[in-house]
């Protein structure tokens, strides 16, 4: 029944997906292709010709850009605090770690109401700046795509750190020695020796963070609103208010299979690295 | 550090960095505690700590309600996803290969797979058809849909303990006549009960803190904590929900610190 539960709803997203759309949310029968052309297309207002849907495409390239964006930043602040606390003392690496883990197992809405309260207009942030006297007029920075990246970069940012973490913890020193006593350079150690082997951890964690800011929903409802949105809340925007159920279960199928297509990448790519090893 | 030493595991710029991100990921959140304590009308201006918020949160008929479905739900989700995790922990580890076996990867791996916003609407769909069938409108399916994505999370703990276990006493029970159903109650449940007890408290706060999934199969007027603080918040942020949310923080927090001693000290 638990097997039913996880897959069989996607089953019927597929099947809603080639339904035509019920005036008032819902499908109704009959074998239709709009849902999917909805994905990419929009009919013309005046000549009913076919048109790039240039809000969805943007709203899906805006949710691919932020994911990597969000990837990108957890990874520059996630791979030398990976280093940090893997270069500490044994004892003091479960603090350290323990600081880390914390905030991956707290609420992801509580954690995004928090940030929030940072740089919303009446937040520290602007509260800081006005009882300075730098500004007089609060800055808008929630609803923009900063906001998103800042919330998700945020959120997601422990994920990176622990695949890593657990990379570097199995690195042994004496290669770096080694290295360093054939008269490599700080800049050629880190490059053909250390970065090779901390590798599998990145992808790791890369992937662990593209995954879920690509589907992210709360993270992107708080911080973007409605002006920065992303995959998630345009399916959920389709399934409500758009009533549009065929077209939200077609941006629905695709998203899932973006993230399977990358999920399959990284299981052949793993596969291949542990046959190289062996 | 003294300048002759070469020390090989130093680059320079990682502590700065890494103590930018550990004030980072730590000042939001305090920042949210320090609100909730305060006891000035607004978040704005700080007039002195007090519970006022806490206590106006308790007073709240509609909070009292949310915290009231959030346990219940938590409970029953994390005890029927520990339950099935530990016999798919059992048949993967234990037992033979078997038909199966792919369901039970499809489950672990469900919630990296299918991103959760796809997962809670199809839901959505499937459950509201039920609705309609039955006129069943209780908890019982955010019940149902709490338990499918804690299983992967009750499992993983679970299944490190089995494997990291001694075979040894299972046989030697085996070898005493212990029947299979014996053996396992008496020798290898006392032996996993850590792990378990770990996989359970992840399960509980995974559900505790649900919010998409909660929100999109909640039956009308039904509320848990997550859902109520998002109803809360498209009004608008008063202290109430900082406080709110500081407690949620705290349940978090401590559940996690109780299921990582847990764990170190058995190890």
């Amino acid at each position: 029944m638990i097997v039913l539960l996880s897959i069989l709803p996607l089953f019927i997203m597929v099947a809603y997906s080639f339904m035509t759309a019920g005036q008032y949310g819902g499908v109704t029968s009959g074998f239709s292709l709009d849902g999917w052309i909805a994905v990419f297309f929009e009919r013309d207002f005046f000549d009913d010709s076919l048109i790039p849907a240039t809000a969805h495409l943007t709203i899906l390239g805006r949710s691919v850009g932020l994911a990597f964006a969000t990837t990108l930043l957890t990874a520059l602040f996630g791979i030398p605090t990976a280093w940090f606390i893997a270069t500490r003392h044994p004892s003091a690496r479960a603090f350290w770690m323990f600081l880390i883990t914390v905030p991956f197992w707290t609420n992801l809405l509580v954690r995004t109401i928090a940030i929030q309260e940072v740089i919303r207009a009446d937040g520290t942030i602007n509260r800081a700046l006005m009882g300075l006297g730098l500004i007089d007029e609060p800055l808008q920075m929630m609803f923009t795509n900063g906001a998103v990246l800042l919330g998700m970069t945020y959120v997601f940012l422990p994920l990176m750190v622990l695949p890593v973490y657990s990379a570097i913890e199995r690195f042994d020193f004496r290669l770096a020695e080694a290295a360093y006593d054939l008269y490599a350079s700080r800049f050629h150690c880190l490059r053909k020796v250390v970065l090779p082997l901390m590798w599998p951890g990145i992808v790791a964690g890369s992937i662990l963070v593209f995954i879920p800011a690509l589907g992210a929903y709360v993270t992107p409802r708080l911080m973007g609103g409605g002006r920065a949105m992303m995959w998630g809340n345009l399916i959920d925007l389709q399934f409500g208010q758009g009533r549009n159920w065929p077209l939200g279960a077609a941006l629905s199928i695709t998203l899932t299979l973006v993230v399977l297509v990358a999920l399959v990448w990284y299981a052949r790519r793993d596969a291949r690295g542990e046959r190289a090893d062996g | 550090m003294a300048k002759h030493r070469f020390e090989v595991s130093f680059f320079p710029g990682v502590t700065i960095i890494a103590m930018t991100t550990f004030l980072a990921l730590y000042i939001p959140v305090l920042i949210l505690v320090i609100n909730a304590f305060n006891g000035g009308e607004t978040a704005s201006s700080w007039e002195g700590a007090s519970l006022r918020w806490f206590t106006a949160a308790f007073e709240n008929e509609a909070f009292r309600r949310a915290a009231y479905n959030s346990l219940l739900v938590a409970s029953i989700a994390a005890i029927l996803s520990t339950t099935f995790a530990t016999m798919a922990a059992m048949a993967v580890t234990r037992g033979r290969p078997f038909k199966g076996q792919g369901g039970i990867f499809v489950i672990i791996n469900q919630p990296l797979l299918v991103p959760e916003i796809v997962f809670a609407i199809a839901l959505m769909i499937v459950l509201s058809q039920i609705k309609q069938a039955t006129g069943y409108q209780g908890l019982g399916y955010i019940i149902a849909a709490h338990t499918t994505f804690c299983i992967p999370f009750a499992f993983l703990p679970i299944r490190a303990r089995l494997s990291g276990m001694d075979l040894t006493l299972e046989t030697a029970a085996m070898d005493l006549y212990a029947s299979r159903f014996y053996t396992f109650r008496r020798v290898t449940l006392p032996l996993l009960a850590p792990g378990i007890l770990a996989g359970f408290m992840l399960a509980f706060v995974v559900s505790l803190d649900n919010v998409v999934v909660s929100s999109l199969v909640k039956s009308p007027g039904q509320e848990t904590l997550p859902t109520y603080l998002m109803s809360e918040l498209r009004r608008n942020l008063t202290s109430e929900i900082y406080a709110i949310s500081a407690l949620l923080l705290f349940a978090s927090i401590s559940v996690v610190a109780a299921s990582g001693l847990l764990t170190r000290t058995r190890n």
